[in-house]
Protein backbone atom coordinates (compact mmCIF):
# COMPACT_ATOMS: atom_id res chain seq x y z
CA UNK A 1 0.00 0.00 0.00
CA UNK A 2 1.27 3.29 -0.91
CA UNK A 3 1.46 5.15 2.05
CA UNK A 4 1.04 9.00 0.12
CA UNK A 5 -2.58 7.64 -1.38
CA UNK A 6 -3.53 6.03 1.80
CA UNK A 7 -6.24 8.86 3.81
CA UNK A 8 -6.90 8.33 7.30
CA UNK A 9 -10.81 7.61 8.05
CA UNK A 10 -12.72 7.19 10.66
CA UNK A 11 -11.19 3.98 11.28
CA UNK A 12 -8.02 5.01 11.86
CA UNK A 13 -8.88 7.50 14.70
CA UNK A 14 -11.30 5.07 16.53
CA UNK A 15 -8.49 2.83 16.57
CA UNK A 16 -6.40 5.08 17.82
CA UNK A 17 -8.65 5.99 20.52
CA UNK A 18 -9.39 2.23 21.35
CA UNK A 19 -5.23 1.56 21.92
CA UNK A 20 -5.45 4.61 24.06
CA UNK A 21 -8.13 3.33 26.01
CA UNK A 22 -6.69 -0.22 26.58
CA UNK A 23 -3.79 0.86 28.25
CA UNK A 24 -5.54 2.79 30.21
CA UNK A 25 -7.67 0.19 31.47
CA UNK A 26 -4.55 -1.85 31.85
CA UNK A 27 -3.02 0.83 33.84
CA UNK A 28 -5.63 0.75 35.96
CA UNK A 29 -5.77 -2.75 36.69
CA UNK A 30 -1.85 -3.39 37.04
CA UNK A 31 -0.57 -0.52 38.87
CA UNK A 32 -0.29 0.19 42.78
CA UNK A 33 0.55 3.55 42.70
CA UNK A 34 -3.19 5.56 43.45
CA UNK A 35 -1.68 8.22 41.18
CA UNK A 36 -0.57 5.68 38.56
CA UNK A 37 -4.37 4.70 38.44
CA UNK A 38 -5.66 8.31 38.46
CA UNK A 39 -3.34 9.00 35.27
CA UNK A 40 -4.39 5.93 33.36
CA UNK A 41 -8.11 7.28 34.34
CA UNK A 42 -7.16 10.49 32.52
CA UNK A 43 -5.12 8.31 29.30
CA UNK A 44 -9.10 6.88 29.11
CA UNK A 45 -11.32 9.79 29.30
CA UNK A 46 -8.66 11.77 26.09
CA UNK A 47 -9.64 8.16 24.10
CA UNK A 48 -12.88 9.68 24.99
CA UNK A 49 -12.36 12.08 23.60
CA UNK A 50 -10.61 12.03 20.14
CA UNK A 51 -14.05 9.95 19.60
CA UNK A 52 -16.11 12.31 19.85
CA UNK A 53 -13.98 14.75 17.98
CA UNK A 54 -13.38 12.10 15.40
CA UNK A 55 -17.08 11.29 14.58
CA UNK A 56 -18.08 15.28 14.93
CA UNK A 57 -15.45 15.42 12.28
CA UNK A 58 -16.08 12.49 10.00
CA UNK A 59 -20.18 11.86 10.07
CA UNK A 60 -21.42 15.51 10.01
CA UNK A 61 -23.95 16.55 7.07
CA UNK A 62 -23.27 20.13 5.62
CA UNK A 63 -27.12 20.76 5.61
CA UNK A 64 -28.14 20.72 9.32
CA UNK A 65 -27.85 23.60 10.77
CA UNK A 66 -24.74 25.38 11.42
CA UNK A 67 -25.18 25.44 15.47
CA UNK A 68 -25.82 21.66 15.58
CA UNK A 69 -22.45 20.81 13.56
CA UNK A 70 -20.41 21.58 16.58
CA UNK A 71 -22.10 19.12 18.95
CA UNK A 72 -19.22 16.56 19.70
CA UNK A 73 -16.80 19.52 20.46
CA UNK A 74 -19.12 20.51 22.94
CA UNK A 75 -19.73 16.99 24.38
CA UNK A 76 -15.85 16.79 24.32
CA UNK A 77 -15.34 19.90 26.01
CA UNK A 78 -17.61 18.88 28.78
CA UNK A 79 -15.64 15.96 29.10
CA UNK A 80 -12.62 18.12 29.44
CA UNK A 81 -14.06 20.00 32.26
CA UNK A 82 -15.36 16.88 34.53
CA UNK A 83 -11.45 15.76 34.24
CA UNK A 84 -10.57 18.65 35.55
CA UNK A 85 -12.86 18.33 38.59
CA UNK A 86 -12.35 14.61 39.09
CA UNK A 87 -8.36 15.31 38.73
CA UNK A 88 -8.42 17.91 41.19
CA UNK A 89 -11.18 16.11 44.24
CA UNK A 90 -9.10 12.49 43.14
CA UNK A 91 -5.01 14.07 44.13
CA UNK A 92 -6.88 15.89 46.95
CA UNK A 93 -7.97 12.74 48.11
CA UNK A 94 -4.44 10.94 47.24
CA UNK A 95 -3.14 13.70 49.68
CA UNK A 96 -5.64 13.16 52.56
CA UNK A 97 -5.21 9.80 52.58
CA UNK A 98 -1.24 9.57 52.35
CA UNK A 99 -1.56 12.34 55.52
CA UNK A 100 -3.22 10.20 57.92
CA UNK A 101 -1.59 6.37 56.54
CA UNK A 102 1.83 7.65 54.76
CA UNK A 103 1.27 5.76 51.88
CA UNK A 104 0.30 5.66 48.44
CA UNK A 105 -0.32 1.67 47.79
CA UNK A 106 -3.87 0.92 47.00
CA UNK A 107 -3.19 -2.37 48.01
CA UNK A 108 -3.05 -0.82 51.93
CA UNK A 109 -6.44 0.79 51.05
CA UNK A 110 -8.01 -1.61 53.24
CA UNK A 111 -10.28 0.36 56.18
CA UNK A 112 -13.67 -1.13 54.97
CA UNK A 113 -12.50 -4.94 55.12
CA UNK A 114 -12.72 -6.56 57.85
CA UNK B 1 1.87 15.05 4.37
CA UNK B 2 -1.52 14.76 6.79
CA UNK B 3 -1.38 10.96 7.22
CA UNK B 4 2.20 11.26 7.84
CA UNK B 5 1.73 14.11 10.14
CA UNK B 6 -1.34 11.67 11.58
CA UNK B 7 1.01 8.30 12.09
CA UNK B 8 4.15 10.45 13.35
CA UNK B 9 1.49 11.48 16.42
CA UNK B 10 -0.58 8.41 16.65
CA UNK B 11 2.29 6.84 17.94
CA UNK B 12 4.14 8.76 19.55
CA UNK B 13 0.70 9.25 22.20
CA UNK B 14 0.55 5.28 22.00
CA UNK B 15 3.95 4.94 22.92
CA UNK B 16 3.29 7.53 25.17
CA UNK B 17 0.55 6.16 27.19
CA UNK B 18 2.37 2.80 26.79
CA UNK B 19 5.86 4.46 28.98
CA UNK B 20 2.43 5.70 31.52
CA UNK B 21 1.17 2.36 32.04
CA UNK B 22 4.42 0.28 32.22
CA UNK B 23 7.43 2.39 33.81
CA UNK B 24 8.68 1.78 37.12
CA UNK B 25 9.87 5.42 37.76
CA UNK B 26 6.69 7.24 38.51
CA UNK B 27 8.28 10.75 37.30
CA UNK B 28 8.70 9.07 34.63
CA UNK B 29 4.89 7.86 34.25
CA UNK B 30 3.97 11.40 34.90
CA UNK B 31 6.09 13.17 32.25
CA UNK B 32 4.68 10.43 29.76
CA UNK B 33 1.77 11.32 30.47
CA UNK B 34 2.27 15.39 29.82
CA UNK B 35 3.59 13.72 26.24
CA UNK B 36 0.87 11.55 25.57
CA UNK B 37 -1.53 14.84 26.16
CA UNK B 38 0.36 16.51 23.53
CA UNK B 39 0.25 14.10 20.94
CA UNK B 40 -3.66 13.86 21.28
CA UNK B 41 -3.40 17.63 20.57
CA UNK B 42 -2.04 17.28 17.34
CA UNK B 43 -4.62 14.82 16.31
CA UNK B 44 -7.43 17.62 17.39
CA UNK B 45 -5.47 19.70 15.21
CA UNK B 46 -5.65 17.33 12.25
CA UNK B 47 -9.36 16.97 12.77
CA UNK B 48 -10.31 20.94 12.35
CA UNK B 49 -10.80 20.92 16.38
CA UNK B 50 -8.42 24.09 16.80
CA UNK B 51 -10.06 25.56 19.86
CA UNK B 52 -10.08 22.08 21.83
CA UNK B 53 -6.20 22.17 20.59
CA UNK B 54 -5.78 24.65 22.59
CA UNK B 55 -7.75 23.93 25.53
CA UNK B 56 -6.13 20.17 25.16
CA UNK B 57 -2.67 21.86 25.99
CA UNK B 58 -4.10 24.32 28.14
CA UNK B 59 -5.92 22.20 30.67
CA UNK B 60 -4.26 18.50 30.05
CA UNK B 61 -0.78 19.21 29.77
CA UNK B 62 -0.70 22.63 31.27
CA UNK B 63 -2.38 21.81 34.23
CA UNK B 64 -3.23 18.60 34.69
CA UNK B 65 -0.06 17.03 34.45
CA UNK B 66 1.29 19.84 36.79
CA UNK B 67 -0.82 18.61 39.13
CA UNK B 68 -0.39 15.24 38.79
CA UNK B 69 3.59 15.85 39.41
CA UNK B 70 2.55 17.82 42.67
CA UNK B 71 1.06 14.93 43.76
CA UNK B 72 3.71 12.76 43.15
CA UNK B 73 6.21 14.72 44.92
CA UNK B 74 3.80 15.57 47.98
CA UNK B 75 3.28 11.30 48.28
CA UNK B 76 6.53 10.18 47.23
CA UNK B 77 8.19 8.06 49.96
CA UNK B 78 11.19 5.32 49.24
CA UNK B 79 12.91 5.00 46.29
CA UNK B 80 11.98 6.95 43.41
CA UNK B 81 13.11 4.12 40.77
CA UNK B 82 10.88 1.74 43.09
CA UNK B 83 7.68 3.93 43.22
CA UNK B 84 5.20 2.75 40.94
CA UNK B 85 5.09 -1.41 41.18
CA UNK B 86 3.11 -3.57 39.57
CA UNK B 87 0.04 -4.95 41.05
CA UNK B 88 -0.10 -8.71 41.99
CA UNK B 89 -2.89 -9.31 39.27
CA UNK B 90 -1.21 -7.15 36.01
CA UNK B 91 -1.22 -10.54 34.16
CA UNK B 92 -5.10 -10.69 34.52
CA UNK B 93 -5.34 -6.65 33.65
CA UNK B 94 -3.59 -6.91 30.94
CA UNK B 95 -5.90 -10.16 29.05
CA UNK B 96 -9.27 -8.26 30.03
CA UNK B 97 -7.39 -5.02 27.95
CA UNK B 98 -6.49 -6.90 25.22
CA UNK B 99 -9.47 -8.70 24.88
CA UNK B 100 -11.47 -5.52 25.36
CA UNK B 101 -9.10 -3.41 22.88
CA UNK B 102 -10.25 -6.68 20.06
CA UNK B 103 -13.38 -6.52 20.78
CA UNK B 104 -13.45 -2.51 20.11
CA UNK B 105 -11.39 -2.57 17.01
CA UNK B 106 -13.34 -5.63 15.42
CA UNK B 107 -16.34 -3.48 15.87
CA UNK B 108 -14.77 -0.46 14.28
CA UNK B 109 -13.23 -2.62 11.40
CA UNK B 110 -16.37 -4.93 10.58
CA UNK B 111 -19.13 -1.43 10.55
CA UNK B 112 -18.87 -0.01 7.16
CA UNK B 113 -20.83 3.00 8.07
CA UNK B 114 -17.33 3.71 10.12
CA UNK B 115 -15.21 2.94 6.85
CA UNK B 116 -15.61 7.05 5.40
CA UNK B 117 -12.88 9.47 4.42
CA UNK B 118 -13.04 13.00 5.09
CA UNK B 119 -15.21 15.08 3.64
CA UNK B 120 -14.48 18.90 2.96
CA UNK B 121 -15.12 20.77 6.45
CA UNK B 122 -16.86 23.96 6.34
CA UNK B 123 -18.04 23.77 10.19
CA UNK B 124 -15.07 25.70 11.73
CA UNK B 125 -14.34 24.51 15.73
CA UNK B 126 -13.08 27.75 16.72
CA UNK B 127 -13.49 29.56 19.88
CA UNK B 128 -16.57 31.87 18.73
CA UNK B 129 -18.18 28.56 16.98
CA UNK B 130 -18.66 26.32 19.86
CA UNK B 131 -19.61 29.41 21.83
CA UNK B 132 -23.14 29.99 19.66
CA UNK B 133 -23.59 26.15 20.59
CA UNK B 134 -22.61 26.78 24.65
CA UNK B 135 -24.91 29.93 24.80
CA UNK B 136 -27.96 28.73 23.51
CA UNK B 137 -28.66 25.06 23.10
CA UNK B 138 -26.36 23.81 25.68
CA UNK B 139 -26.57 26.58 27.96
CA UNK B 140 -28.22 24.93 31.20
CA UNK B 141 -25.05 22.26 30.98
CA UNK B 142 -22.42 25.27 30.76
CA UNK B 143 -23.97 26.87 33.98
CA UNK B 144 -23.72 23.31 35.80
CA UNK B 145 -20.03 22.78 34.44
CA UNK B 146 -19.87 25.97 36.23
CA UNK B 147 -20.89 25.07 39.06
CA UNK B 148 -19.52 21.75 38.85
CA UNK B 149 -15.85 23.39 38.77
CA UNK B 150 -16.65 25.70 41.70
CA UNK B 151 -17.81 23.05 44.68
CA UNK B 152 -14.29 21.14 42.89
CA UNK B 153 -12.17 23.82 43.40
CA UNK B 154 -13.38 24.25 47.38
CA UNK B 155 -13.41 20.68 47.91
CA UNK B 156 -10.42 19.80 46.60
CA UNK B 157 -9.18 23.20 48.92
CA UNK B 158 -10.80 21.64 52.22
CA UNK B 159 -9.98 18.35 51.62
CA UNK B 160 -5.65 18.93 50.95
CA UNK B 161 -5.97 21.40 53.66
CA UNK B 162 -7.82 19.61 56.31
CA UNK B 163 -9.79 20.52 59.51
CA UNK B 164 -8.85 21.52 62.11
CA UNK B 165 -9.24 18.97 64.93
CA UNK B 166 -9.75 21.97 67.59
CA UNK B 167 -13.30 23.39 68.18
Amino acid sequence: MNLANFSVGLSTYLLVGAMLFSLGLYGVFSRRNIVAILMSIELMLNAVNINFVAFNRFIWNQKIDVHYILTGHVAALFVIVVAAAEVAVGLALVITIYRNRQTANVDEFNWLKW
Amino acid sequence: MSTVVFFIFAILSIAAAWGVVTSKNIVHSALYLALSFSGVAVLYVLLNADFLAAVQLLIYTGAVSIMVVFAVMLTLRGEVSESNPENRSWFGGALVSALVFVMIGLVILTNADWRVLAAPWTGGGSAEDMSLLLLTQYMIPFEAAAVLLTIALAGAVILAKGVKESK
